[in-house]
């Protein structure tokens, strides 16, 4: 058991440093209060490659595997660009790993290079106000007509849709009660995200308001059916497949934030003097940051040890959930003892831990939540009888 | 043109520096190494030259441990073309690196030295120089601009009070100061592309040198703590502070 990162794994780590340092607090802060969605660093991103990083060598990208993908996406959010700058590009990293998977030569090539490019984003749209987690009672509705579909329906917590081209869409095609099996007849797609037929409701929300969040009313929306991905009433299966990797990053990405919060505090305990001394003396204060410390890492040998298992084709639902809750739990616990070694000063936004601590929600309930993780762990780790 | 550019592998420059107990060094344990920033200045200005059509081929050369591979790897993704690792356990002290560099120099011929005006760990600054001198080469050091007038280079430094061009004939060493450029950081498509560049290995013995210690380092000590100060009330105690300091008379 080697724990310690590889030389191509630690050149990857510091060139996203790199790339992020133009990045900083500010302009993270800057966006937090004005919205908007950071373009320019996301031009920064794609003009360096990053954004191929796990796809095949064939259409573009690195041909890496999900530990390394792991390590971009928790450097970008180590950097101070937090959940904001991972949400920015985590959809476009790891999100049409479907068409990586089940799509034809030529959805390949069509669909994968423009998004490595960064010419076209993509937007991932499953879930739905009455189907959150319950993705088999999905109810949006793509009717085959002829040579193509058309779609009716909504779809809520979209992210990126404000700015996306095109969309990774979860429908069904069989109605729910003509199926044996209910874990078919949704279907998957690829295709152009034409705003004239779909209307996008922008969220207000907690935090990273810079990555817009939405609401998604299909009215018509046609898609040709060779943008269908794989075979009809086969989407969920294909969606399964993603969700491992999807928690790995979200974990990694959540422990990024962590570090982020756990060195402002850092720093700021041993300059902040109070009574002569710095607070940093005080046990009270140097405590839980150690244990912030040690939360943190621990979940980040978990989920590095999932996207180990992951990368070598075994099992790691388990692994991945676990490490999902761990980072998250841990992220949030890291931010808000930022806050508290800050004082007063950490409620003031220039300190910018108060916007970590509001991103931390994030990773705690997307894109599932610590019960329904729990709930997994006890059934297939512990052997108890399914709970929901 | 060919770009011949050494780099070295230091210790990283955000890392703290621990000296050994025993005073022997520094601890590099665990530590994390990276390449020279003037050398990655170097680096950097040998591959604008060959993106602006003025080089042909960047060759980057590392001396030192089988771990400086992974240095010569950044150089790579920077865009060199491709890499020589000399091999060496010992620490190669800075005439032994130019006696290396002869070699290396007189086997690829190249038409431009670049290197860092002097590394991060040792300070020594003499490498270049020194590598001039054995190659009865013209020298420019502490470059902050390099421009070509036909055959020659143009090149400035920045000295006491101002600016000093040069003009230099080819061959030539250049030795890197800090604001000569920003270097780049690498994109993935270009790490990757390093990993498929070649990378010989070679030894002091193939270019004849002999990389044995000819200086003896007595002791390495930690810079003494600095000590409080005062606060003075007034202008007059200030002097006379200064006086009894001896540092004004």
């Amino acid at each position: 058991m080697d724990f310690s990162l590889t030389p191509d794994q630690q050149q990857i780590r510091d060139a996203i440093f790199k790339l992020c340092e133009p990045f900083d607090d500010d302009y993270w802060l800057k966006k937090d209060k004005a919205g908007g969605f950071p373009e320019d660093f996301y031009k920064a991103v794609a003009d360096q490659g990053w954004l191929g990083i796990a796809m095949p060598e064939s259409v573009g990208g690195a041909g890496l595997g999900i530990t390394e993908a792991a390590l971009m996406m928790q450097a970008i959010s180590e950097s101070g660009g937090g959940m904001s700058g991972a949400s920015a590009v985590h959809l476009n990293i790891f999100g049409l790993n479907p068409v990586v998977v089940f799509g034809t030569e030529d959805q390949k090539t069509r669909m994968l290079p423009p998004l490595i490019r960064g010419e076209d984003k993509a937007c991932f749209a499953v879930t739905e106000p009455d189907a959150g987690l319950n993705t088999t009672g999905l109810k949006t509705f793509a009717e085959r007509k002829s040579d193509r579909y058309i779609v009716r329906g909504q779809k809520i917590w979209i992210t990126t849709a404000q700015v996306a081209s095109k969309m990774l869409l979860l429908a069904r095609t069989t109605p729910y009660d003509e199926l044996t099996k209910k874990t078919d007849g949704l279907s998957l797609f690829y295709t152009d995200f034409d705003r004239s037929k779909v209307e996008v409701r922008e969220i207000p929300k907690m935090g990273r308001s810079a990555v817009d969040s939405n609401m998604l009313f299909f009215d018509g929306l046609e898609i040709p059916v060779e943008n269908r991905i794989g075979a009809e009433g086969k989407g969920f299966q294909q969606i399964l497949h993603g969700l491992n990797p999807e928690r790995i990053l979200i974990a990694a990405e959540a422990i990024g934030l962590g570090r982020a919060a756990l060195r402002k505090a850092s720093a700021y305990a041993r300059e902040r003097v109070v009574f002569g001394r710095p607070i940093g003396q005080n046990q009270g204060i140097q405590h839980p940051l150690a244990k912030c410390w040690a939360e943190l890492e621990a979940a980040n040998l978990m989920t590095f040890k999932a996207a180990s298992l992951y990368d070598n084709g075994k099992e790691c639902g388990a692994e991945a959930n676990a490490a999902k809750y761990l980072a998250a739990e841990a992220a949030f616990h890291a931010c808000e003892t930022a806050i508290l070694t800050h004082g007063g000063m950490g409620y003031a936004k220039e300190y910018h831990v108060e916007r970590y601590m509001r991103e931390s929600w994030i990773p705690r309930i997307a894109p599932v939540s610590m019960q329904l993780i729990l709930s997994f762990i006890a059934e297939k780790v512990l052997g108890q009888p399914k709970s929901y | 043109m060919k770009v011949l550019v050494p780099v070295k592998r230091v210790v990283d420059y955000n890392v703290k520096i621990r000296v050994k107990s025993d005073q022997t060094g520094v601890d590099l344990a665990n530590v994390k190494m990276s390449m020279n920033p003037f050398d990655e200045i170097a680096i950097e200005e040998a591959v604008r030259l060959k993106e602006a059509g003025k080089a042909t081929e960047v060759v980057a050369v590392s001396i030192g441990v089988a771990q400086s591979t992974e240095t010569i790897r950044t150089a790579l993704a920077m865009g060199a073309d491709r890499g020589i690792l000399v091999k060496s356990d010992e620490t190669v002290e800075p005439l032994n690196v130019a006696k290396i560099l002869k070699g290396i120099v007189e086997a690829e011929k190249p038409d431009l030295v670049i290197l860092g005006k002097q590394a991060i760990d040792d300070d020594s600054n003499q490498t270049g120089q020194m590598l001039a001198a054995l190659l009865g080469w013209a020298q420019g050091t502490f470059a902050s601009k390099i421009e070509f007038d036909g055959d020659k280079i143009l090149l400035t430094r920045e000295i006491d009070g101002g600016l000093q061009t040069l003009k230099l004939n080819m061959p030539t060493i250049v030795t890197a100061d800090l604001r000569l450029n920003e270097p780049r950081y690498a994109s993935l498509p270009n790490i990757m592309k390093a990993k498929k560049k070649p990378i010989d290995e070679k030894t002091p013995a193939d270019y004849g040198v002999d990389v044995k210690a000819r200086l003896e380092v007595l002791k390495v000590t930690e810079p003494p703590q600095r000590q409080a100060g005062i606060k003075v009330e007034s202008v007059e105690q200030l002097v006379s502070k200064l006086k009894e300091a001896g540092v004004i008379g």
